[in-house]
């Protein structure tokens, strides 16, 4: 037997092993529980955003990458899965619940803000992170800007349909809303002195601050609160405490602040613990 | 039905500017294409070249990429304009290609003779041009002109995505916080287009039959 | 009529004035480009590293992905509004009136609706009714309720654009009104409707690109992810790289155009 196909027999030998893991691991789940359909299945599906920079944002080789991707991956891991074993979705602002209620994906991760309006459709695991609107300015911030107060009679960028322009248009009417379909053309409009600010998550936009620190800053007060949560399909609770629990081991043992640490937390420089997760319903 | 009544006034905001963008650039673009038109049959063999260039560049470009260019590499080369006024560039830079195509065909149109006959009495190449071809080409020209003109009502959607607050971005807006009536809001917004569109459309097959009726 | 019919044989005045028109063309070309490029430069836009992506092989598969997807659309697209315009344009014919006019409102209605506008409609309005599309699916639907109406338009006045002494000798012979359409008026009509029906075609590669509203990934949107991937800096190169690619897609698809007109003669 020649060398090569020797290491093929091992390749094999190990594979099995670690199928065979895959399915003692279905085995630990209840047997009707989403938990032992997917680690039985050997697949799951996980709907992300691919044009999210620092959450989940295709690279160039076509793979997504970010804090929502590593989150994914970490309940992939509880559920004995591989990172192979992890179907990306892309999912936009306006098809998340969709998604999930039509089981086009098993979970969504993609920048997903809990609130009242959509518990009624998805139930939400988390959250897993607590962000919120922030403003971006020029570099040096000429005008001054301290909050959207300030915004009155002035350019402000916004996304069509984000929860940003919402919140604009309800509590402050008098700021102008230049609207745009991303934020990278947001950024470039500030840069470019075209708007006087644009509004978006602070925890997304310190990803374009980090890659040009010379053309932006944040005012940096939050004027919302936004917790982002796992969706999973709606009155689903065991699946839901099986992601908690799986966040609160990751929290427990570093790994959670790992995947904060290697993503978001490289231009945020803060480390903040896993948010109290609220209960599932 | 109430998501879209009550939020009429709106939606009649959305559609000025969505009226106003398909105006302006539909003045400047039909002016510019006629241009156009006449330097890709005129004597100079570089105008002929540089308008045929432009039509085939524009005609083959998608028209997300030309607002793209307008509203983000003008302010690059130190022009800096409202969005509106870089919509109504973008609009205007592209359509310019259609229109004048649709001019070219009118052109087309007119019997040779007419040409030659103008030329047979001394009139010059803008004298043929301006009294004796463009007046006749106009009768056949005006139904494809109208339908350019439909597709640029059309096309000033796109303005949505580039900052400018026309009927398509309104929609958006009110779909997004009226979640529970989007097809509702959706469904007006047709009908607001077709407001624009379905008047232009009839116009235009009237005048067709119109004018093959007369030849 | 041609270009040359409108203008006599120049002569030598002429000759002097064709060639001054074209001097004066051509410095007013060079003089625009080199002030675009010289501002481009001032501002850093021109540095090499920016360039030098667009020649990435990992950014050249991304875009080869995203030029498979707008085919695939585009295809598609194509050959359903091609079927469904024909059909739209027999029913237009039709000499029954209930026939004729609902075909001429539905026309009227999705030619007059911007595209952006239906395929959201598809993508959000199909679940409501009770079925799911995929985004695939709703950008084809989308850009065929779209182009089959102006296609049956198109294909409307080409058989009108025929000799009604075709049609006539057709019913003479004993065809019905159908095989008339089919035998007799099409096959004219087709030669004389190819160079609109080719630029309608070229519209229909380029609306794909539309589907980045409900996040269909095509070759646009594969470029805009790059950007946002490498950075607002890359986004004139990458958006550059873009047009290009489109219009050579577009020429490819006019150059077959053209060889099939000669076939056709």
């Amino acid at each position: 037997m020649s060398i090569p196909s020797r290491l093929g027999k091992g390749l094999l030998a190990l594979c099995a092993t670690i199928l065979i893991g895959g399915a003692s691991l279905a085995d630990e789940f209840p047997a009707d529980s989403t938990m032992h359909r997917l680690a039985e299945a050997g697949k799951v599906r996980i709907g992300v955003k691919f044009d999210q920079p620092l959450f989940g944002l295709r690279n160039l080789r076509g793979k997504p990458e970010g804090f929502d991707i590593r989150i994914g991956t970490l309940i992939a891991e509880a559920l004995g899965l591989d990172k192979d074993d992890i179907v990306w979705v892309e999912t936009t602002s306006a098809n998340r619940e969709a998604f999930i209620q039509q089981n086009k994906v098993d979970m969504v991760i993609a920048t997903f803000a809990i609130s009242p309006k959509r518990k009624e459709v998805v139930t939400f695991a988390g959250p897993y992170i607590i962000t919120g609107q922030d403003l971006l300015v020029r570099k040096g911030n000429p005008l001054g800007i301290t909050g959207p107060d300030d915004m009155a009679g002035r350019k402000l960028c916004v996304i069509n349909g984000s929860e940003g322009r919402n919140v604009i248009s309800r509590n402050y009417p008098k700021a102008i809303q230049v609207g745009f379909d991303a934020f990278s053309k947001c950024a470039e409009a500030v840069k470019n002195g075209s708007v006087d600010a644009a509004t978006l998550s602070a925890a997304v936009m310190m990803g374009y601050v980090s890659k040009e620190p010379d053309a932006f800053e944040l005012v940096g007060k939050r004027f919302t609160d936004e917790p982002w949560g796992v969706g999973v399909t709606k009155g689903d609770l065991p699946f839901c405490e099986f992601i908690e629990g799986t966040l609160r081991q990751a929290a427990a043992d570093g790994r959670y602040e790992k995947a904060y640490q290697e993503t978001v937390g490289k231009y945020a420089k803060d480390n903040p613990p896993l948010p109290p997760l609220d209960p599932c319903s | 039905m109430s998501a879209v009544l009550d939020n009429l006034p709106i939606y009649v905001t959305g559609l000025a500017w969505t009226l106003l963008l398909t105006l302006i650039a539909g003045s400047v673009s039909l002016l510019a294409g006629t241009l156009l038109a006449a330097a890709r049959i005129s004597p100079v063999p570089l105008l002929r070249a540089g308008g045929a260039l432009y039509v085939h560049v524009l005609r083959n470009t998608p028209i997300t990429i030309v607002f793209f260019f307008a509203a983000f590499v003008l302010p690059q080369l130190g022009i800096s304009l409202s969005y509106f006024t870089f919509a109504v560039i973008a609009l205007s830079l592209y359509y310019t290609a259609f229109f004048c195509e649709a001019v070219r065909a009118g052109i087309n149109a007119v019997s040779p003779g007419q040409a030659e006959a103008a030329r047979a009495i001394g009139l010059g190449f803008g004298q043929t041009l301006c009294h004796v071809i463009l007046p006749q080409a106009l009768r056949s020209v005006v139904p494809p002109l109208i339908n350019v003109l439909i597709a640029l009502i059309k096309s000033t959607a796109v303005a949505s995505a580039f900052g400018v607050a026309e009927l398509l971005s309104n929609a958006e807006a009110l779909a997004n916080a009226e979640s529970n009536a989007v097809l509702w809001v959706l469904g007006a917004t047709c009908l607001f287009y077709l407001l624009l569109t379905v008047p232009a459309g009839l116009l235009a097959s009237y005048l067709e039959a119109k004018l093959v009726f007369n030849s | 009529m041609s270009a040359t019919l409108l203008f006599d044989h120049p002569g030598p005045r002429a000759r002097r004035r064709v060639w001054l028109f074209n001097v004066i063309a051509l410095v007013a070309a060079a003089l625009l480009a080199a002030g675009c490029l010289y501002a481009l430069h001032q501002r850093g836009q021109l540095a090499g590293e920016l360039w030098r992506v667009v020649l990435d092989g990992d950014f050249l598969a991304l875009i080869g992905d995203g030029l498979l997807a707008t085919l695939k659309v585009a295809g598609l697209g194509m050959a359903l509004s091609v079927l469904v315009g024909l059909a739209l344009m027999a029913g237009l014919m039709s000499r029954r009136r209930w026939v004729r006019l609902p075909v001429r409102g539905w026309m009227e209605v999705f030619r007059g609706l911007p595209l952006l506008l239906m395929i959201f409609f598809v993508y959000l309005g199909a679940p409501a009714l009770g079925f799911e599309l995929s985004t695939f699916w709703s950008l084809v639907i989308g850009i065929t309720l779209y182009n089959s109406a102006v296609l049956g338009e198109i294909f409307r006045a080409g058989v009108v654009s025929v000799h009604r002494g075709q049609r006539e000798g057709g019913l003479a012979i004993g065809l019905t009104q159908a095989q008339v359409l089919r035998i007799v008026l099409l096959p004219q009509a087709v030669r004389r409707m190819l160079p609109v029906l080719v630029s309608q075609l070229v519209i229909i590669l380029k609306e794909t690109s539309l589907g980045f509203v409900i996040g269909y990934t095509e070759l646009l949107r594969e470029g805009r992810t790059a950007v946002e991937y490498l950075g607002g800096q890359y986004s004139i190169p990458v958006y550059t790289a873009m047009a290009v690619a489109y219009i050579a897609l577009n020429l490819v698809l006019s150059g077959i155009a053209g060889w099939l007109e000669r076939r056709l003669r």
